[in-house]
């Protein structure tokens, strides 16, 4: 009857192909902008790798990412351009850019003119706050029975409660106790 | 930096619109001017909302377009905007969901309600929003919004009413910052209809959808409703949500996010 939630890895996989997509990865990270300027920084790092890779030179990919003011080490920095195995095929991997949820790292594979494939090889995880920027959590079933008094929450969500039947909703019982 | 973390957690209540508003408010401006004013502002934003949208006021915007004594140009403008966002859940919902209402005498009704409410509450939330280290989360008749400025403050813990049993928790879902919308039977009766056909979904006795926006967490917790046993397919395929569908038999089937799960 559950479904299993997903859980944050330390690594994930995004394989993408076609221009188009690249703007869904951008609004994956950007996502949280619109309501917390303050993830501003993980926009920056990923939206910026994304961008300069287009040009498949290795170094404005590596280099992309510093633009967020918060760029790691680089353990795979801008030489990291290869060659794949089919003919013009070129892969990119970019800085990793420090977040305040941690790491953000992208592998790019351009065909020469046109990006076919992007991995995100490193993505925040762990602690929980990875959740800011891009789910939310999935509502998760309560076994045991609760009362508004037992019950460890700030805030009741229902069918839509009339000012009549307030008084005998949990809300209600919520509100007297924080009063 | 002073943080919202630890702070006491400041309670109002108002009613308006035809239902309970409810806020939960922590911070530097809790419970002071600045705060109980921005308050102030939310619930008459609300207040302004019915009075132009309000089905059940026959001098409201909305009841005199209706009869079509007005023109849309005539209304204020959040009137176009309201219808505009009802079309646009129409086409997301395959019809399912319309402010169009089919009436007993075989003509359409003008019935936004399914909008205006999510809407006016997002709306009503802006001068909450302004207040510095202060977060919140406002609830108007069971739908809600919370902001949390700081990410390592704890997140708002919000409970999903057991739609068999109103006075108990069906679920728990924590937000920092974003929406939580429930549509259902409980309370009020079968009041969401399938708009293609004007029947009541029988499958499905509520559905909670967690999404940034409460606009579109709210229409689109109607909307899955009004789908009835498509409810937690249809939800599946909207970007950014995650929710819950509580079927008539009582079974759930919770709804993770379309793009967590592409992952």
């Amino acid at each position: 009857m559950s479904t299993p939630v997903p859980e944050a890895r330390r690594r994930r996989r995004l394989v993408v192909t076609g221009m188009s997509t690249l703007t869904a990865l951008v609004l994956l990270f950007g996502y949280h902008t619109s309501t917390d300027p303050t993830a501003s920084a993980g926009t920056v790092a990923v939206g910026t790798a994304v961008a300069g890779s287009g040009s498949t030179s290795s170094g404005s990919t590596g280099s992309g990412s510093t633009s967020s003011g918060s760029t790691s080490s680089g353990s795979t920095g801008s030489g990291s351009a290869s060659s794949g195995s089919a003919a013009g095929t070129t892969t990119v991997t970019g800085d990793a850019a420090d977040t305040r949820w941690g790491p953000v790292q992208v592998r790019i594979t351009t065909d020469g003119s046109t990006i076919t494939a992007v991995d995100v090889v490193e993505f925040p995880t762990g602690n929980g706050r990875d959740q800011e920027i891009n789910a939310y959590a999935v509502p998760e079933l309560v076994q045991e029975t609760l009362s508004a008094q037992s019950a460890d929450i700030d805030m009741v969500s229902g069918a839509t409660v009339t000012s009549t039947g307030y008084l005998q909703s949990l809300q209600s019982a919520l509100d007297q106790a924080g009063l | 930096m002073t943080t919202a973390t630890g702070s006491r957690t400041v309670r109002r209540v108002a009613h308006v619109m035809g239902f309970p508003v409810s806020l939960a408010v922590r911070g530097r401006h809790a419970d002071d001017a600045a705060g109980r004013r921005a308050w102030e502002d939310a619930v008459d934003s609300l207040a302004r909302a019915e009075s132009v949208f309000s089905t059940y006021r026959a001098d409201s915007w909305i009841s005199r377009l209706d009869r079509g004594e007005v023109d849309v140009v005539d209304c204020p403008p959040e009137v176009a905007e309201v219808l505009a966002l009802g079309d646009a859940a129409a086409d997301a919902s395959g019809g399912a969901f319309s402010v169009h209402r089919p009436r007993r005498d075989g003509g359409f009704g003008l019935d936004p309600s399914g909008v205006v409410k999510g809407w006016a509450l997002e709306r009503s939330a802006a001068a909450l929003r302004a207040l510095d280290e202060t977060d919140f989360c406002l609830s108007g008749g069971g739908d809600l919004l919370c902001r949390t400025l700081d990410p390592a403050a704890e997140p708002w813990r919000i409970g999903i009413e057991d739609p068999f049993a109103p006075q108990r928790l069906l679920a728990r879902v924590p937000v920092s910052t974003g929406a939580v919308a429930t549509s259902g039977t409980a309370h009020r009766g079968a009041h969401v209809v399938d708009a293609r056909t004007g029947a009541a979904p029988a499958a499905v006795a509520q559905v909670t959808v967690v999404g940034a926006s409460l606009t579109w967490a709210d229409i689109d917790a109607t909307a899955a409703f009004a789908l009835g046993p498509d409810a937690a397919t249809w939800l599946s395929t909207r970007a950014g949500r995650t929710g819950l569908v509580v079927w008539a038999d009582g079974t759930t089937t919770p709804v993770p996010d379309v793009q967590r799960s592409q992952w």
